[in-house]
């Protein structure tokens, strides 16, 4: 009961809220990504005032968003893909995927940076999930196995894990999912 | 001169190659435009949708190179829809048709897919240069086709397109007999490449001037690459995150000592210390340099090569050079010409000291004096370094700053950049192309308006307080041919003040501005010769069919552009074509 009426103080406190700032201004809000169009914050009378709003701004956000602004910096995304890529493992921040497995109770998640090629990646996932995958080949995929790993890349399809290079699979992998060889038949019998 | 024969006439024709000067020549009169078009071989499409091929090939029956440019520039930065448009493939299909001779083509911006590239491949017989920039839609297998089908081949160039790499032997495709290539680069593409192929093909090409390859090439293959192709005057390398063995340092060296015609180095999306310490000898020839890829090299080692670089004429790094870099650069690079620092930390989440301020932009543009374009990005700006810069360089065409955090005024004065960005327009009477940034408001549009003759393309962002910036604008810069604006409070009384503006421009781009739906209802209406475009990512995307009230709501994207061939057909339900 209390931490309701704390819930609904809070977000009334906060439409209550005095701080610098126009009307509709947003903060926070790390789960949507947010456009900010700063085509109000234009209509500024003071530079000092200003300077206040962006820096009260900057502690309402932890860390790190500021909030990212679609399309800015204005740097081409072929340029941004190819420097992030290399930042992200230097950082160790890592690119964690959901892992599931048909018939499991509940997912996994994995980092895919920490893998150099698909033999360790494979070895990690028989050793999680307890099932053993046998050998992939380029035409027919896993054939015979019990168990088919594959994935769901940027555009939304469903692919074998192994028939892109290693670099495309970890840049263009959104989720993993383990299935049943039965089902997997129509899978791997080659383009 | 119109009591010379028209072979003649033709033959004076000849020696005239800018687009501009023959679009000046075939307005002098009737007969002179019928010599000029009948004998144009060279044509340039600023906007694909300005006109159409069947038009375009009526007019040009010797057509014979062909560039042609898709979406509009802010595309880069993700604002323009995936689906938007830019198909090349109609054109190809026009010109096979009509069995244009075509020879060249050059694609930027535009949707190319593997179908398009087969077709190309199999309709013209002298077929000889590919040029794609920051494309997309195609795989290697297109590729392959270009590869196997193009007899004549001479260049191959793709420049920071999306290409779907199938992994497949599309270097293995040119015929044993192809032995025309000067220009060859997938610097782009993502997979492993043939290297057994790779070799082969170079080793066939005594007439290679420039090879670019991709990550995947490793340090021995790029070795023995330039053992068997020493002619090579420009090189792309791939990616060399370790530090190579003696014996590998030795033979590299080696090679690269051989390549005395080197001028140009890229590549290098990551390259250890030691491997780049390799191209030291050649460095003193080098007037080209591209480092804007090695996110992980520290700028000490990017300052010791820079030493060696006195004839460079391009410079393309990372801000990780810091000022003392581009003092350093500044000292020695004498002949620089162009300048473009681009950001290593694109979500400004480290406290990055070493990055470049004004400070470096000063020392540069007082140490080279043939500096004429720069693109700059960084996280302050003072206006007295921007006047400064205007006084040492009042030479420059292109100016393209970009400060980080939008709306960041002068950092030790508070101010905006007003003043600044006015130095930079008054003294530089050429300046054709100009990007603002930083705090901003209508005073710096009124500076462009009233100072800035020769600006063909604007960019704004984040800037102005009202309808006047734009006007300003508009009003001021005859020869304005690209306008694009985000994020900036300009409205419809900017946007309807000069309808007949638009006829002398290419295209205007206006997001997260303050135009409203009915304002560009009217521009339409005033306007038929425009394309006025509504881009609305939404769910509802059936503007036309809202009521009145709606035509207050404020438009998400607008793009319009001057054409003479009416609305386009193939746009995509997200855009609407009022």
């Amino acid at each position: 009961m209390e931490n309701v009426g704390v819930c609904d103080e809070f977000v009334n406190l906060k439409a209550t809220e005095l701080r610098l700032g126009l009307p509709g201004t947003e903060d926070g809000g790390e789960e949507e990504r947010q456009k900010v169009s700063c085509c109000k914050s234009n209509k500024r009378a003071f530079p000092e005032t200003e300077k206040d709003i962006e820096s009260t701004g900057k502690t309402e956000t932890a860390s790190p968003p500021k909030a990212q602004i679609v399309g800015w910096p204005p740097v081409r995304s072929y340029r941004k893909n190819n420097i992030q890529t290399k930042k992200n493992e230097s950082e160790g921040q890592g690119m964690y995927v959901k892992v599931s497995m048909d018939g499991a109770p509940y997912l996994r998640k994995i980092d895919l940076t920490v893998y150099k090629q698909y033999p360790e990646l494979m070895k990690l996932l028989e050793n999680m999930f307890k099932f053993s995958v046998g050998k992939y080949c380029e035409r027919e995929g896993y054939k015979d196995s019990e168990f088919v790993p594959t994935y769901e890349d940027k555009d939304g399809d469903w692919m074998l894990v192994g028939d892109v290079p290693w670099e495309m699979f970890v840049s263009s992998c959104k989720r993993l999912r383990i299935m049943k060889g039965s089902e997997a038949k129509g899978l791997g019998c080659g383009v | 001169m119109n009591y010379f024969p028209d072979e003649v006439i033709e033959h004076i024709f000849d020696f005239i190659s800018s687009h501009k000067d023959r679009n000046s020549i075939s307005l002098v009169s009737k007969s002179w435009h019928k010599i000029e078009r009948c004998s144009r071989k060279r044509v340039f499409i600023g906007n694909c949708y300005a006109i159409n091929p069947e038009r375009l090939i009526e007019r040009f029956p010797s057509l014979r190179s062909l560039t042609l440019k898709g979406k509009p520039h802010f595309a880069d930065f993700n604002l323009v829809p995936h689906e938007w448009g830019g198909f090349v493939h109609p054109w190809i299909v026009a010109l096979a048709k009509a069995r244009v001779g075509l020879q060249e083509l050059r694609l930027k911006r535009m949707v190319v897919s593997d179908e398009s590239l087969e077709l190309l491949s199999r309709s013209f017989a002298s077929f000889k240069s590919l040029v794609l920039v920051s494309c997309e839609g195609f795989t290697t297998d297109g590729l392959a086709s270009v590869a196997a089908n193009c007899r004549h081949l001479r260049e191959l160039d793709l420049q920071e397109n999306e290409i779907e790499d199938h992994r497949g032997q599309w270097l293995n495709c040119f015929p044993e007999s192809s032995t025309a290539l000067t220009s060859l680069n997938f610097s782009c593409l993502k997979g492993e490449t043939n290297l057994a192929a790779l070799e082969r093909l170079v080793a066939r090409s005594p007439n290679l001037e420039s090879l670019k390859v991709n990550r995947a090439v490793p340090l021995d293959a790029l070795t023995r690459l330039m053992s068997c192709a020493p002619q090579l005057v420009d090189l792309g390398v791939g990616s060399y995150e370790n530090e190579p063995d003696q014996e590998s340092f030795m033979k590299l060296m080696a090679a690269i000592k051989k390549c005395t015609e080197l001028r140009s180095l890229s590549g290098f999306s990551e390259v250890a210390p030691l491997c780049l310490s390799a191209f030291y000898p050649i460095c003193q020839n080098l007037t080209s340099l591209n480092l804007s890829y090695a996110a992980e090299i520290q700028g000490n080692h990017l300052i010791r090569f820079i030493q060696f670089c006195k004839r460079l004429q391009r410079l393309w790094i990372l801000d990780s050079i810091g000022d003392k870099g581009l003092e350093v650069g500044a000292s020695t690079c004498k002949e620089l010409q162009e300048l473009r620092v681009f950001p290593s930390d694109l979500h400004d989440e480290e406290d990055n000291d070493t990055a470049v301020t004004e400070i470096g932009l000063v020392a540069i543009s007082a140490g080279c004096p043939k500096l004429h374009s720069i693109l700059y990005f960084c996280k302050q700006m003072t206006n007295a370094a921007l006047i400064t810069v205007a006084k040492n360089c009042p030479n420059f065409i292109r100016f393209r700053l970009c400060i980080l955090e939008p709306n960041k005024p002068d950092h030790t004065t508070s101010q905006s950049l007003d003043e600044g960005f006015g130095a930079i327009v008054q003294a530089c009477k050429g300046l054709r192309r100009l990007s603002v940034s930083g705090l901003l408001t209508d005073k710096v549009f009124l500076y462009i308006g009233m100072y800035a003759e020769q600006l063909e393309m604007l960019s704004i962002a984040f800037a102005g307080d009202t309808d006047k910036g734009m006007l300003y604008v508009l009003n001021g810069c005859k020869k304005m041919r690209k306008l694009e604006i985000r994020d900036s409070p300009f409205g419809n009384a900017a946007l309807l003040a000069d309808v007949d503006k638009y006829r002398t421009m290419r295209s205007l781009w206006m997001s997260s501005c303050e135009v409203t739906l009915g304002g560009c209802k009217r521009l339409a209406r005033n306007a038929p010769w425009l394309n006025v475009e509504i881009i609305n990512e939404n769910e509802n995307n059936d503007l036309m069919e809202r009521n009145e009230e709606d035509e207050r709501e404020k438009v998400d994207r607008l793009y319009l552009y001057r054409t003479v061939v009416g609305a386009r057909k193939d746009a995509p339900p997200c855009v609407t074509i009022l």
